[in-house]
């Protein structure tokens, strides 16, 4: 039996210090610690330039801070071989970004079957339905295969977030994922990522500077100068 | 559909200008280097068979004399002949001889000869000859007469003789005509032509006289003996090898083809060196090639890479997906590229032809070499995308979905 009370918190980042030495050194990230809990919605809201771009990367595993720990279900993902790093990210995390990074050369549904042949290495039969339950989940069973290139920027951003789904990781990593979309498709891009939250028990972390959206958020963290300046929950309200 | 074939496939046909003039660049590659080795090895197989086609691989003899090189048989002989006293060349303990040389390993073949000079007279005209005694069944193992007949057959009674175009039509002769054979010793004989030769050699055609291996041995007052063997080996670039160890054993002469067409080996080997140069530098320009549009091909895609790096891709299958786009291109190229060197040597070998219509040579476009070329440029291929897709796992994601 599960004894719940020592359940692990999704995420754990402790004194997270971040340098970039382009020529000389500059600190990012100034020693940040936060805790995400499973199945929560979180903002990470900032100015241009204040980290929290690179914390976002830092959470998923593409890049390493200078000092600090960071946890993952309970994992010293900091501990883990390159090669491990790679399978972790591709089990426990999905990307969204600004820019829908969609292969071109692909269609809708392969494209969101991709993260699963490259884990499996192969393509399996069973890969196809689950790709298309997940696109018909997104409102896209029409346009599964159509050449991405063919599709409207929500549709394609829709895409992006079936094949950062596919996989059903914990965790879904948005960085400005409505920056690129007119206000109307980026409010149902938003709606989408908040129903799925819910369906799904997933977490959600986003990267905005729209304080609009943010404030649709359980909880808004507001970095500044690489230090987090205020951490707060949202009123419930919707 | 493995993952990295799946990927790279689809690459592929998404920067189809890219491809199409890569695959067309292999394709010629490849071309280049079919057609020129069957050029070159047609070339040098004509050229080998029309050298050995009137020699022996290996001749033996007792002579001391220095043969001399890049002659035809029929001179050097003759060389030897005008040194060396008739007795002291005489092999009178052949038949062991000839047992041990078919024995030994690489020989296909062993014949006995009486070889002496010796003159031609026919109605006043007289042309002095190279007598050749031989021993008709294995000497055409040797030298195949049969087939280089240009009239009658390959009869050699005990006064029957074959002779060349050039002697027959010197002393005016045809099939069944007489003519009388006197050597230096004084003994004399008269023969029937049976059969007129080409073997492709006017040196020969107008020297050699065919006759029975016992008359000339009588001619020639061997008392049974023999001149010299001729052998034919399996591998005929073996031969200078097999002629020392024949040499060796039994202390005889054992000149082999290679040492007496110097001339010849020299422009083979050079004519190989040339090929081999040329074959070089067009698989290396098309190495070139092949990387730098997979180089360019990860830049332009840098971005898909980062994305598929993030949603959890193994660095060793984003290699692959490289290697394997390399290897696409250089095994379809060269699909291409042998088709277009088949044209090309078809094409040559319609083209290119002798004043009497014959082809020039064969061109040897074998299943062996379009093959090889196959290989070599599918390893090509994947050894031009090495670079490249060792580049492709160094692009830092983060830095290419942000910026890319």
């Amino acid at each position: 039996m599960d004894e719940p009370a020592k359940k692990p918190a999704l995420l754990e980042l402790k004194d997270i210090v971040k340098d970039f030495d382009r020529g000389r050194v500059s600190r990012v990230l100034h020693g940040i610690s936060m805790t995400l809990a499973a199945g929560s919605f979180t903002a990470i809201i900032g100015p241009s330039g204040s980290g929290k771009s690179t914390l976002l990367n830092i959470i998923g595993l593409l890049d390493r801070p200078t000092s600090g720990g960071l946890r993952f279900l309970g994992t010293d993902v900091l501990q883990l071989e390159p090669k491990e790093v790679t399978a972790f990210r591709g089990q426990k995390i999905g990307f969204v970004f600004q820019f829908h990074h969609l292969l071109s050369g692909f269609t809708a549904s392969e494209n969101v079957i991709l993260p699963l042949m490259a884990h499996a290495g192969r393509s399996k039969p069973e890969m196809r339905p689950l790709a298309l339950a997940v696109l018909e989940r997104m409102g896209l069973a029409a346009k599964a295969d159509a050449p991405v290139t063919q599709l409207s920027g929500g549709e394609q951003q829709r895409v992006a977030i079936a094949r950062a789904l596919v996989g059903n990781p914990p965790l879904l990593l948005a960085d400005e994922p409505t920056g690129n979309l007119d206000s109307k498709n980026a409010d149902e891009v938003f709606s989408l990522l908040r129903d799925l939250q819910r369906e799904r028990g997933l977490a959600v972390l986003v990267v905005t500077h729209d304080r609009r959206l943010a404030e649709r958020c359980d909880r808004i963290v507001e970095i500044v100068d690489g230090r987090v300046a205020s951490d707060r929950s949202v009123d419930a309200k919707s | 559909m493995p993952f990295e074939l799946f990927v790279a496939l689809r690459f592929l046909r998404e920067s189809k200008v890219q491809t199409a003039l890569i695959l067309a660049a292999v394709s010629v590659g490849v071309a280049v280097v079919i057609f020129l080795s069957a050029l070159i090895d047609g070339l040098q197989e004509n050229l080998l068979a029309t050298t050995l086609g009137s020699q022996a691989h290996i001749t033996i003899t007792r002579s001391t004399a220095q043969p001399v090189a890049s002659k035809p048989a029929g001179a050097v002989a003759m060389n030897i002949l005008e040194k060396v006293p008739q007795r002291e060349r005489n092999i009178g303990d052949w038949t062991s001889l000839l047992r041990s040389i078919k024995g030994t390993s690489g020989v296909v073949a062993a014949s006995p000869l009486a070889v002496g000079v010796a003159l031609a007279l026919r109605a006043g005209a007289n042309r002095s000859v190279v007598l050749r005694g031989i021993d008709g069944e294995t000497y055409e193992r040797i030298v195949p007469i049969a087939n280089r007949l240009a009239a009658g057959k390959v009869a050699l009674g005990a006064d029957q003789a074959l002779i060349g175009t050039d002697l027959a039509s010197d002393l005016g002769l045809t099939i069944g005509d007489k003519v009388s054979i006197t050597t230096a010793s004084g003994r004399g004989a008269s023969f029937a032509i049976t059969g007129i030769f080409d073997l492709r050699s006017k040196e020969i055609n107008r020297r050699w006289f065919l006759t029975n291996l016992r008359a000339a041995q009588t001619l020639l007052d061997l008392q049974g003996g023999v001149t010299s063997i001729e052998i034919k080996v399996r591998d005929v670039f073996a031969a200078e090898a097999i002629a020392l160890g024949i040499a060796q054993q039994t202390g005889l002469t054992a000149d082999s083809w290679m040492q007496l067409n110097q001339q010849l080996m020299i422009g083979l080997s050079s004519q190989s060196r040339s090929r081999f140069v040329i074959e070089f530098f067009v698989i290396f320009a098309v190495a070139l090639g092949i990387a730098s549009v997979l180089s360019v091909s990860v830049l332009q895609k840098s971005r898909e890479i980062g994305i598929m790096r993030a949603f959890g891709t193994p660095d060793g299958r984003v290699r692959r997906l490289f290697l394997i786009q390399g290897a696409l291109l250089g095994a379809i190229g060269s699909v291409g590229g042998i088709g277009m060197g088949a044209l090309l040597a078809t094409v040559f070998a319609r083209t290119a032809k002798n004043a009497d219509g014959t082809p020039l040579f064969p061109i040897a476009l074998t299943a062996q070499l379009a093959l090889s070329a196959g290989v070599m440029a599918l390893l090509v291929g994947v050894a031009a995308a090495a670079i490249p897709s060792w580049r492709a796992t160094r692009l830092d994601p983060a830095e290419v979905i942000r910026y890319g």
